[in-house]
């Protein structure tokens, strides 16, 4: 594949035109069962796949590598390349590497772990409407709600102390940036790491002091000698990371929809039964991981009769397979009664969403009651002035000022 | 029906748990699966066939005592 072949190919990513739905080129290709091949930032040609049942082939096949060191592997800008050539976390490894380290976390976000914290999630999403109602109305969602609950709920499970929490979110905002000199992405990820290498030598001092998720790493992984002590501040970063922006995003998404759906507010309110199927329903619809999943080719594979050849770069898009037709009937509405259980959008394969209890307990705890709490919760400016984060790695919006 | 799981595929996501915390549990150490029933009664077998369906590792896996009858169904 050389770049002069590349010049009629569209540009990836394709472009939003509602933006409550993905971008409409994706939806084309997969509804005319036609195999997509665009060019990224860099002329270097790629598949790219949009229906759910071939997105569930390419995510479960662990020939398709996550390994962003392997020649040819896509990457949708130079920006994000910066950051994906840093030293790796489980995520970006195959089988076993893959396996071994991930199962050093798999028990702190057991379905019964996760469960215990929800009276805790509860009670910090109380104290922020106790806050939000002692101010008045108007407030902005993201900084006023959303991150400060996401982050506050990471911190104290990982054992980072709340105070940080501003440094976190201002970081990881950062990092995550597309469309930006790879300078600012680059320092970013740099501070973030700095800081949990001085944070994890000084719990290593006293690890039985705190019952938090990183001294209990250091006791049984790092002291043991399983984990290094470079791999554990990694791996507290991905976890501090992963485990806010993506959630509050859905939040904040998640509660544009139900405004938008006045109808699918009401039914909520109506019939809190609703509410685990509506969760599932605005993760489905909002798919916000939007540039989910790079992989590369490690052989010759058939994807459902399409032949992707070894060393091809691939993209397998959890947001048009979630509005796939064969999967979900009228895929395009927001519906909470559909309650979707089979969903990608934790993605699929071995490396689906480590968090994905942590934040499915977040968000029913906050749509459990929101509603409830604000029951004329309405936008604060017009739907034309929101700003929704086209280039970043999550999707969601810049800002979402509310009023009661 | 009965129920053969791979622990070593298992990434511990919990689905099956949610799908049926009947037949599905995660243990302690890694939050890996384990079956708490192989043979499960008709009335938690459609949960059963979702949880495998939904595994992201697919390790779990569905012997059906009938599987002509349960591809007409």
């Amino acid at each position: 594949m050389s770049t002069a072949d590349s010049l009629a190919l569209p540009i990836f990513p394709a472009q939003r035109g509602c933006p409550f739905d993905p971008p409409p080129l994706y939806g084309e290709a997969r509804d005319a069962g036609k195999p997509l091949s665009m060019q990224l930032y860099n002329g270097q040609k790629i598949w790219v796949f949009t229906s759910f049942e071939d997105v569930r082939a390419v995510l479960a096949d662990n020939r398709f590598s996550t390994v962003p060191t392997t020649p040819g592997f896509p990457m949708q800008s130079e920006a994000r390349n910066a950051v994906l050539q840093l030293p790796p976390t489980f995520i970006r490894m195959d089988p076993p590497d893959h396996g071994r380290l991930r199962r050093m976390f798999t028990k702190e976000f057991m379905v019964k772990r996760i469960d215990a914290m929800r009276p805790r999630i509860m009670a910090l999403i109380e104290d922020l409407y106790a806050q939000l109602e002692a101010k008045g109305p108007p407030f902005e969602m993201v900084e006023d709600f959303a991150l400060p609950l996401t982050s506050t709920v990471i911190s104290e499970f990982l054992g980072v102390p709340v105070s940080d929490r501003e440094f976190f979110q201002e970081q990881s905002r950062l990092k995550v940036l597309m469309d930006v000199d790879p300078v600012i992405t680059l320092e970013a990820s740099q501070k973030l790491i700095d800081y949990f290498d001085g944070l994890l030598r000084e719990k290593a001092k006293n690890p039985h002091a705190n019952d938090d998720l990183l001294s209990r790493l250091i006791i049984e992984q790092v002291q043991p000698g399983h984990l290094s002590h470079d791999d554990a501040v990694l791996h507290a970063d991905l976890l501090t990371m992963a485990g806010h922006e993506t959630t509050a995003n859905q939040i904040v998404l998640g509660t544009l929809n139900l405004l938008q759906n006045p109808d699918q507010k009401a039914l909520l309110l109506q019939d809190p039964a609703l509410l685990k199927g509506a969760v599932d329903e605005m993760l489905r619809y909002n798919s916000i991981v939007q540039f989910n999943g790079a992989r590369i080719a490690l052989e010759d594979i058939d994807v459902n009769g399409q032949l992707v050849r070894k060393g091809e770069g691939v993209f397998a898009l959890i947001a048009p397979a979630n509005r796939d037709p064969k999967a979900f009937a009228c895929p395009d509405r927001f519906d909470i009664t559909r309650a979707p259980d089979n969903h990608l959008a934790f993605s699929y394969g071995v490396h689906q969403c480590l968090g994905q209890p942590l934040a499915r307990a977040e968000l029913q705890s906050v749509f459990g009651t929101l509603f409830q709490r604000f029951p004329t919760l309405g936008l604060a400016v017009p739907f034309e002035e929101l700003e929704f984060k086209g280039d970043h790695f999550v999707y969601g919006l810049e800002a979402l000022p509310l009023t009661w | 029906m009965k129920i053969h799981i791979r622990q070593d595929l298992c990434v511990g996501a919990g689905l099956c748990v949610l799908s049926s915390a009947q037949v599905f549990d995660q243990r302690e150490e890694d939050g890996v699966v384990v079956l708490l029933q192989d043979n499960p009664p008709p009335e938690l077998q459609d949960a059963v066939r979702g949880a495998a369906r939904k595994c992201p590792s697919l390790a779990i896996v569905v012997e059906e005592d009938d599987p002509a009858g349960v591809a007409a169904a």
